[in-house]
């Protein structure tokens, strides 16, 4: 079977030229002047506040999208109203903007000179060049994932167990605590690794509402592209590798959430 | 109709409870829904606007916006046209074809989408780049942009044809080789008219990522105006200047553009599923 090896060989030869070796690469430099340097170049204040924010800013947009996914899973697969084909579609826009768009929406909305951002600035809340910009960035964009994770799982189970418990008496806080949310957590779990991940590696939409100040408003993605401009090429490799060892683990996870056999 | 299946059988007195929680989880959902994506995107709309139609249509119709949009679109269907047959090459061989690391391979797929598009920029830049080990310097061309699309939008095609080509039925292969068909006239007259719908879906979503896609090019890319810079990058650097309406019409174009896609997807999977009713 020549043509079997043939296909074999071009195509994962296209998968190393495209991700493994660059990915490689990146290893091998980021450890190219010893391992002492790496772990410098990660512990400086700069990086460390920029790991910290990223993982304050994922889980602040991890829950509220896993609530708000709950919810509108329900809502689109139990409720029957109009519009609901119209909430549906609106759900996918997050995946099919781009995020330098998602990042101008929020500048619009919220900087000084609109009249929302005013208002709020007579409270003292600034959300452009500061943290809650950087929130509502990475909310708009990983916002749909729980709820497509969440939906095929409630269209599978029915309602005949909520039926039962309704008849019994249940409130329905109590069917959705004791019956619904036991039976949709796998789809739940894996929707929660899909948001994080794109959660900690948004860098558009946030580089566009945080200002890009060092040790205040820069994310790990920020903080990368600011030590490759600034001709750090250790402090960015090192930062990088942090980053790609989170996504790997994200990929181990995922593979023991995932749902679907076939994959 | 009533509200919902499971009132059916609850009491009268109760149903009426039922449909108000029901309409309070529901709104709650518009709202959340609204404050984070509708209203900002409305303000972009409007903003666009800001100078009437006239200001609007001179901000598309710059030389610089132009080319940029221009390139966005070369790019990404040059990108799709690749993905969808590396993606299918690659679909096949995972389902087909068995090897060791095989596993590894299949799970690997999925890297670019937890990678971040910044890191997957840098990676390529790492290889391809001035510094290349390989002495192969594609770095500030359109090829790199080309390349860094295709690396994070790998996973679409391969992942929408993986399933039907492990569920298909292997009898209509084995019956068009029995009547003499070539291994590719097999595959293009009963295999890939199976994955069509498929393809085409995942192709048009990997085409809405290409146009949006901005982490991943814009280190590689130099950004040079008419040469390299892409649509994304056009918006993030009239945004810099502090054109905001510039920037709020170029969006306002990829916004209609992703509109558009998602339409076409929901009439491509009506379409897709015609045979199941």
């Amino acid at each position: 079977m020549i043509s079997r090896l043939g296909l074999r060989f071009v195509a994962l030869g296209y998968l190393a030229l495209l991700l493994v070796f660059p990915v490689a690469m990146v290893f091998a430099r980021a450890f190219q002047d010893g391992v002492v340097a790496a772990w410098q170049a990660v512990t400086s204040p700069d990086a460390l506040h920029a790991l910290w924010l990223t993982i304050l800013v994922a889980t602040i947009a991890v829950t509220a999208n896993t609530v708000f996914g709950i919810v509108c899973a329900i809502v689109l697969v139990r409720h029957r109203f109009r519009g609901r084909n119209l909430l549906d579609a609106v759900l996918d826009l997050p995946l099919a903007i781009s995020p330098v768009v998602v990042g101008l929406s929020l500048l619009i909305l919220y900087s000084l000179t609109s009249p929302v951002g005013a208002w709020l600035a007579g409270f003292g809340i600034r959300i452009i060049f500061s943290t809650p910009g950087i929130v509502l960035a990475t909310i708009f964009v990983s916002l749909p994932f729980v709820v497509r994770e969440v939906m095929p799982v409630l269209r599978e189970i029915g309602t005949e167990q909520e039926q039962a418990a309704s008849t019994l008496g249940a409130s329905p806080l109590q069917i959705f605590r004791i019956i619904t949310l036991p039976a949709i957590r796998q789809g739940v779990a894996y929707g929660v690794v899909l948001t994080t991940a794109r959660a900690i590696g948004e860098f558009g939409a946030v580089s566009v509402v945080s200002g890009k100040i060092s040790g205040l408003t820069e994310t790990m993605t920020v903080y990368v592209a600011d030590r490759f401009q600034n001709f750090d090429l250790v402090g960015c490799y090192a930062a990088s590798v942090v980053l790609a060892v989170i996504a790997i683990g994200t990929l181990l996870l995922t593979n023991l959430f995932e749902p679907r056999e076939d994959r | 109709m009533s509200a919902s299946g499971n009132t059916g059988v609850a009491p009268a007195g109760k149903a009426g409870t039922t449909w108000a929680n029901q309409a309070l989880t529901r709104g709650a959902a518009v709202i959340y829904l609204s404050l984070i994506v509708l209203i900002p995107l409305a303000a972009v709309v409007w903003t666009s606007f800001g100078e009437g139609i006239g200001g609007f249509s001179r901000s598309i119709s710059n030389p610089q916006a132009i080319a940029a949009l221009e390139l966005t679109f070369e790019v990404s269907l040059v990108v799709v046209v690749i993905n969808i047959v590396t993606g299918t090459l690659i679909a096949w061989v995972l389902v087909r074809d068995s090897f060791r690391g095989k596993g590894l391979v299949n799970s690997l797929i999925d890297l670019p989408f937890a990678l971040p598009t910044v890191v997957a920029g840098l990676t390529l830049l790492t290889l391809y780049g001035p510094k290349s080990p390989l002495g192969l310097n594609i770095a500030y061309t359109r090829a790199a942009i080309v390349m860094a699309l295709l690396f994070v939008t790998l996973p679409f095609v391969v992942r929408a044809v993986q399933p039907v080509l492990a569920e298909m039925d292997r009898e209509m292969e084995e019956a068009a080789h029995s009547l003499g068909a070539s291994l590719s006239t097999t595959f293009l007259r009963v295999i890939f008219p199976n994955l069509l719908p498929a393809v085409l879906s995942d192709a048009a979503l990997s085409f809405a990522r290409s146009v949006g896609e901005f982490g991943s090019i814009v280190l590689i890319s130099g950004n040079l105006p008419y040469k390299t810079e892409v649509a994304s990058v056009y918006i993030f650097n009239q945004i810099q200047i502090d054109n905001v309406p510039g920037a709020a019409a170029i969006s306002v174009v990829l916004l209609a553009l992703s509109l558009l896609i998602l339409i076409g997807l929901n009439a491509l999977n009506r379409w897709g599923r015609r045979h199941d009713q």
